[in-house]
C-alpha cells in the first residue's frame, strides 16, 4: 500500500471511531431511566466511561482483526515474520496513554462521589438533632437556625416540617439494634446541594429475611414500601436485623448494604414522580430474590395527603401499630405481609426465619 | 533459527554416554498414584481439575435452567444458593486455578527451564493430593445441604445457613489453600535455584516469569484467607464470635480478610494464562515477542499494584469515604500494566505469518473477550458507577468475560498448544475449530446480555427475578447450552487424539522454548543431556547475521 492512501485510511478510520464512540456513549441504552439526582451524575460518568471504551475497543478490536487478516499465513510461505522485539516510543505512548486516561477518570470520578455527598455519610446528624426535638439542637453548632429554618424553606413540606417539630417519636425504629450507633458511618450523606442542611424526611428502613420494613420515626408509620416525596432530601438510615441485605433501587443509582452491628445511610433526592423497584443486592438466604419491594414517588402534596391519612390510621389503631411490636407477633402473622408478596407460604417463611 | 544444541527426535543417541540411569516410561496406572515426577504430577492437575471443570459446569447448567423462567421452579431455592456458591468455588480452587498453576505450571516450569524436576517433588505430589479429598469435601457437603453462602461466604449469613456443609467447605478451601502455598513456595525454588546455568534472566519464557510474579503473590494473599476462614470455621462450631455483630464481633473484618486474598485469586487465575498468551502467540505468529521486559515488568506491577486494591469489592459494604477513593484509583491504575501485556499481544501480531491453528484460534479469542472484560472492569473500579452495578448480572458479566473468556480460552488454548508434548499425539484441527467457534459464540451469547440484565436492575445470586428481564435470561440460558455443547467435539478430540492421534514430533509447533527441545512425550527426567540455550525464546525471523551478532 502506498504512504498517501494508508495515512488517509488511518485519518478516516479515527474520524468513524470518534463519531461512533461519541454516539454509542449517548445511545448505548444500557442504563434504566433515571429518577434521582445522584443518577444524572453517575450516567453522565457513565456515558463518559462507555464513550472512551468504545473508542478503545474498536482501536484494539480493529487492529487484532486487520492484523489477523493481513498477516495470516499463506499456504506455501513456511517463513517467519519480522524480527521486531519492541519500540520503545510505541511502548511509553501506550503506557502513558491509558495511565494519563486513568487519572482523567479517577479525578472525575472524585468529583462525582463529592457531589453525590459520599465523603460525608454522617451528614445524617443534623437530622437526628432535629428529630428528635428542639432540644437536640445545641448538639449541632453548626447547623444554621434549626428546624424553623428548615421549614422556611420548604413551605411545601407542612406536614414533614410540623412532624419534624413535634418530635414525637424519638424512640429507636422498631427491629433495630439499640446498640447501634444512629449515625450513619457508611454510604451517602448530603450531595453538595444540600450540603449542610438537614434532611426534609428521614425514613428508618431495616431489612430482614426476605422483607424491607419502613419506618418513619416521625409519624411512626410503619410500612413495607418506601414512600417519599418528590424533590424532597430524603434521608435513609439502614439496619439489618440478620444478615447483611443491600438496598438498591436501581432508577436512583444508589446502593448501601445494610449490616447487622454498623449503621448506614442513603441520602438521595427523586426527581420523578413514579414507582419503581427497591431490590436486595446481597445474598441473604433462599428467598433472596423474592426480596423486592417498591419505592413510590409522590408528587409533595399526595405525599402529604399520603402522610396525614397513614399517620391518622396508626394513631387510631395504635394498639397495633405505634406500639406494634414485631415480637409480640406470631411469626405467621408477622411474616403474612411479605409471605403474600412473595408468593411463598407464611408458614414456610417462619420456618426459614427463626427468630431468637 | 538453530535449535538448543542437543538431539531432538532421537533421544536415544546418546543414551550411552549418560551418566543418568533411564528410567522405565510411567505406565497408565502410575497416573492414578503417588508419583513425585512434576509431568504426572502435571497431569494429574489436569485431568482432576477438568473433572471438577464439568461438574462446576453442569451446575451452571442447572442454574441457567433455573433462571429460564422467574419463578423459581426448576430447583429448591436453597439448592440453587447451594449451586451458585459450589460453581463458583469449584470453578474457581478447582478448576481454573490447579490447572494453571498445578497442571501447567508444574508441567512446563522444569523443563522450560531446563531442571529434571521441580525442586522439592515430593512436596509436589504432596500438594496436588490435598486437591481430591477438598473435592470430596465440596462434594459430599450437598449431603448436609451444601454451603449456601457464596464463594464469599459473608457472615453472619455463612454462620446461621447449613454449618455443616459450611464447616466443609472452609476444610476445601483450606486444604486447596495449603496446596497453593507449598506449590508457590515449590515454584518460587525451582525458578531461582534450578535453571540450566546457560539460561539468563533475559531469556526466561514469559511464562516462567508469570508463574514467578503469581507464586510470590500467592505465598503472601492466601495465608490472610485461611486465617479469615479458621476464624470463621471457629465461629460456626466453637461458639466464638469474631464476626457475631450481637455478640461484639466485626462482619467487616472477615471482608477484608476474603478479599486481601481473594482479589489477588483473580491474578492468581489471569497472569499464568497471560504466560501462556506470551508463549503462544509468538509460535503461531512467527513474530518475537513485541516487548519482553515490558510484559515481564508487567506481570510484577500488577502483582504489587494487584495487593492494594482488594476494597473495591466493598464499595457498598461497610467503606468510610476516603477508602473509596483510594481503591478506586488503586483499581483504576492496574489498567495500566495490563493494558501494555494486550498491546504488547496485539503488536506482536502485526508482521506475523499466523498460523489459525486451534491454539492459536483460543489465544486470539482470548484478546477480544479480555478487552472487553478489561475495560467493563474499568468502569467497576470507578466507585460512583460501582455502587450501581455491584452485585448484579453486570458484575456476573465482567467476571465471566474475564475468567472464561481469559482463563478458560487461555487453558483451551494451553491444551492444544502442549497436547502433543504431553501425550505425543497431535489433537485433529477440525474438531479444535469446531470447538472454538462454539465457545466463542456460547460465550458472548451466555454472558454479553448480562450486562444489560445487571444495569437495569436484576441482582446476582437469585433464584427468582423480575419478568421483565426474562427475555435477556432466555437468551443467557441457550448460550450456556450451546457452551455445554461444545464440550463434546473437545472431549470426543481430546479422547480420541490421547490413544489414537497421530504422533507427534519433539516440536511440531517449531518453537523456541527448551520443553520443545526434548521428546514427546518427555522421557522421565526430561533430558538424556541437559540443554544448553544458545538462543532467545521467541526469535523468530531473526536473519543469520543477526543471530551472529547476538551471539558476538
Amino acid at each position: 500500500m502506498k504512504q498517501i492512501p494508508a495515512s488517509l485510511l488511518t485519518l478516516t478510520a479515527g474520524i468513524l471511531i470518534t463519531l461512533i464512540s461519541l454516539w454509542v456513549g449517548q445511545n448505548h441504552g444500557l442504563l434504566p431511566e433515571q429518577a434521582s439526582e445522584a443518577a444524572v451524575l453517575v450516567d453522565e460518568l457513565f456515558n463518559v466511561m462507555v464513550m472512551i471504551a468504545t473508542a478503545l475497543f474498536l482501536v484494539v478490536i480493529g487492529a487484532i482483526l486487520l492484523f489477523c487478516i493481513r498477516y495470516r499465513y499463506r499456504p506455501g510461505d513456511e517463513g517467519d515474520g519480522i524480527f521486531v522485539e519492541g519500540n520503545l516510543p510505541l511502548e511509553a505512548f501506550w503506557t502513558a496513554i491509558p495511565a494519563i486516561l486513568v487519572i482523567g477518570l479517577g479525578v472525575y470520578s472524585v468529583q462525582v462521589f463529592q457531589e453525590m455527598g459520599g465523603f460525608d455519610p454522617g451528614s445524617i446528624h443534623a437530622g437526628h438533632g432535629m428529630m428528635g426535638g428542639g432540644s437536640m439542637s445545641h448538639q449541632m453548632p453548626q447547623m444554621p437556625q434549626n428546624s424553623v429554618a428548615m421549614m422556611a424553606q420548604a413551605p411545601g413540606d407542612g406536614a414533614i416540617a410540623t412532624d419534624a417539630m413535634s418530635g414525637m417519636v424519638a424512640q429507636m425504629p422498631e427491629g433495630t439494634d439499640p446498640a447501634v450507633d444512629p449515625v450513619p458511618r457508611f454510604g451517602f450523606g448530603a450531595n453538595t446541594a444540600e450540603e449542610g442542611r438537614a434532611p426534609d424526611l428521614v425514613v428508618n428502613v431495616t431489612g430482614m429475611q426476605y422483607a424491607w420494613l419502613f419506618n418513619y420515626p416521625n409519624s411512626g408509620i410503619m410500612t413495607g414500601e418506601l414512600h417519599v416525596p418528590v424533590g424532597k432530601d430524603v434521608q435513609l438510615n439502614l439496619s439489618a436485623k440478620d444478615v447483611i441485605h443491600s438496598f438498591w433501587v436501581p432508577q436512583f443509582r444508589l446502593k448501601q448494604d445494610a449490616l447487622p452491628g454498623q449503621s448506614s445511610g442513603l441520602r438521595f433526592v427523586a426527581n420523578k414522580v413514579g414507582t419503581y423497584p427497591v431490590v436486595c443486592a446481597e445474598l441473604c438466604g433462599s428467598y433472596h430474590g423474592g426480596m423486592r419491594s417498591q419505592v413510590i414517588v409522590h408528587p409533595v402534596e399526595e405525599f402529604d395527603e399520603w402522610l396525614q391519612q397513614n399517620t391518622v390510621a396508626q394513631q387510631q389503631n395504635s394498639a397495633q401499630t405505634v406500639a406494634v411490636n414485631p415480637a409480640d407477633l406470631s411469626e405467621g402473622e408477622y411474616l403474612a405481609p411479605y409471605a403474600q408478596d412473595m408468593g411463598v407460604d407464611a408458614q414456610v417463611l417462619s420456618q426459614l426465619h427463626p427468630r431468637s | 533459527m538453530t535449535q538448543a544444541q542437543i538431539p531432538l527426535d532421537d533421544t536415544t543417541l546418546l543414551s550411552g554416554q549418560e551418566h543418568h540411569p533411564i528410567h522405565k516410561p510411567w505406565k497408565w496406572y502410575d497416573y492414578f498414584t503417588y508419583n513425585i515426577d512434576h509431568k504426572v504430577i502435571g497431569i494429574q492437575y489436569l485431568v482432576t481439575s477438568f473433572v471438577f471443570y464439568l461438574i462446576g459446569g453442569l451446575m451452571a447448567v442447572a442454574m441457567r435452567m433455573e433462571l429460564a423462567t422467574p419463578d423459581p421452579d426448576f430447583v429448591d431455592p436453597s439448592l440453587y444458593n447451594a449451586l451458585l456458591t459450589n460453581h463458583g468455588t469449584i470453578m474457581i480452587f478447582l478448576w481454573i486455578v490447579p490447572a494453571a498453576i498445578g497442571g501447567f505450571g508444574n508441567y512446563l516450569i522444569p523443563l522450560m527451564i531446563g531442571a529434571r524436576d521441580m525442586a522439592f517433588p515430593n512436596l509436589n505430589a504432596i500438594a496436588f493430593w490435598l486437591n481430591p479429598p477438598a473435592g470430596l469435601l465440596l462434594l459430599g457437603s450437598f449431603f448436609f445441604g451444601g454451603a449456601q453462602a457464596g464463594w464469599t461466604s459473608y457472615p453472619p449469613l455463612s454462620e446461621i445457613t447449613a454449618p455443616v456443609a459450611q464447616s466443609m467447605w472452609i476444610g476445601a478451601i483450606v486444604l486447596v489453600g495449603t496446596s497453593s502455598i507449598l506449590g508457590a513456595l515449590n515454584f518460587i525454588v525451582t525458578i531461582l535455584m534450578m535453571r540450566v546455568p546457560s539460561l539468563s534472566w533475559d531469556r526466561l519464557p514469559l511464562f516462567c516469569w508469570a508463574i514467578l510474579a503469581t507464586s510470590a503473590l500467592a505465598l503472601v494473599s492466601t495465608p490472610v484467607l485461611a486465617a479469615g476462614l479458621i476464624l470463621l470455621l471457629f465461629d460456626i462450631n466453637f461458639g466464638t464470635s469474631f464476626f457475631k455483630p450481637d455478640e461484639g464481633g466485626n462482619i467487616i473484618i472477615y471482608q477484608h480478610l476474603f478479599w486481601f486474598y481473594s482479589h489477588p485469586a483473580v491474578y492468581l487465575m489471569i497472569l499464568p494464562i497471560f504466560g501462556v498468551m506470551s508463549e503462544i502467540i509468538p509460535v503461531h505468529a512467527r513474530k518475537p515477542i513485541f516487548g519482553y521486559k515490558a510484559i515481564a515488568y508487567s506481570s510484577l506491577a500488577i502483582c504489587l499494584v494487584g495487593l492494594f486494591v482488594w476494597v473495591h469489592h466493598m464499595f457498598t459494604s461497610g467503606t468510610p469515604p476516603w477508602m473509596r477513593l483510594f481503591f478506586t484509583i488503586s483499581t483504576l491504575i492496574v489498567a495500566v500494566p495490563t493494558g501494555v501485556k494486550i498491546f504488547s499481544w496485539v503488536a506482536t501480531l502485526w508482521g506475523g505469518k499466523i498460523r489459525f491453528t486451534s491454539a492459536m484460534l483460543f489465544a486470539v479469542g482470548l484478546l477480544g473477550m479480555f478487552v472487553l472484560g478489561g475495560l467493563s472492569g474499568i468502569t467497576l473500579g470507578v466507585a460512583p458507577f460501582d455502587i450501581h452495578v455491584h452485585d448484579t448480572y453486570y458484575i456476573v458479566a465482567h467476571f465471566h468475560y474475564v475468567l472464561f473468556g481469559g482463563s478458560v480460552f487461555g487453558l483451551y488454548a494451553a491444551i492444544y498448544h502442549w497436547f502433543p508434548k504431553m501425550t505425543g499425539r497431535m489433537m485433529n484441527e477440525k474438531l479444535g475449530q469446531v470447538h472454538f467457534v462454539m465457545t466463542f459464540i456460547g460465550a458472548n451469547l451466555t454472558f454479553l446480555p448480562m450486562h444489560s440484565l445487571g444495569m437495569h436492575g436484576m441482582p446476582r445470586r437469585v433464584a427468582m427475578y423480575d419478568p421483565q428481564f426474562t427475555a435477556l435470561n432466555k437468551l443467557c440460558t441457550f448460550g450456556a447450552f450451546m457452551l455445554a455443547a461444545s464440550l463434546i467435539p473437545f472431549l470426543i478430540n481430546a479422547i480420541w487424539s490421547w490413544s489414537r492421534g497421530p504422533k507427534a514430533s519433539a516440536n511440531p509447533w517449531n518453537a523456541l522454548t527448551l520443553e520443545w527441545t526434548t521428546a514427546s512425550p518427555p522421557i522421565v527426567e526430561n533430558w538424556e543431556v541437559l540443554p544448553v540455550v544458545t538462543t532467545g525464546p521467541y526469535e523468530y525471523g531473526m536473519s543469520e547475521e543477526e543471530a551472529a551478532a547476538v551471539e558476538g
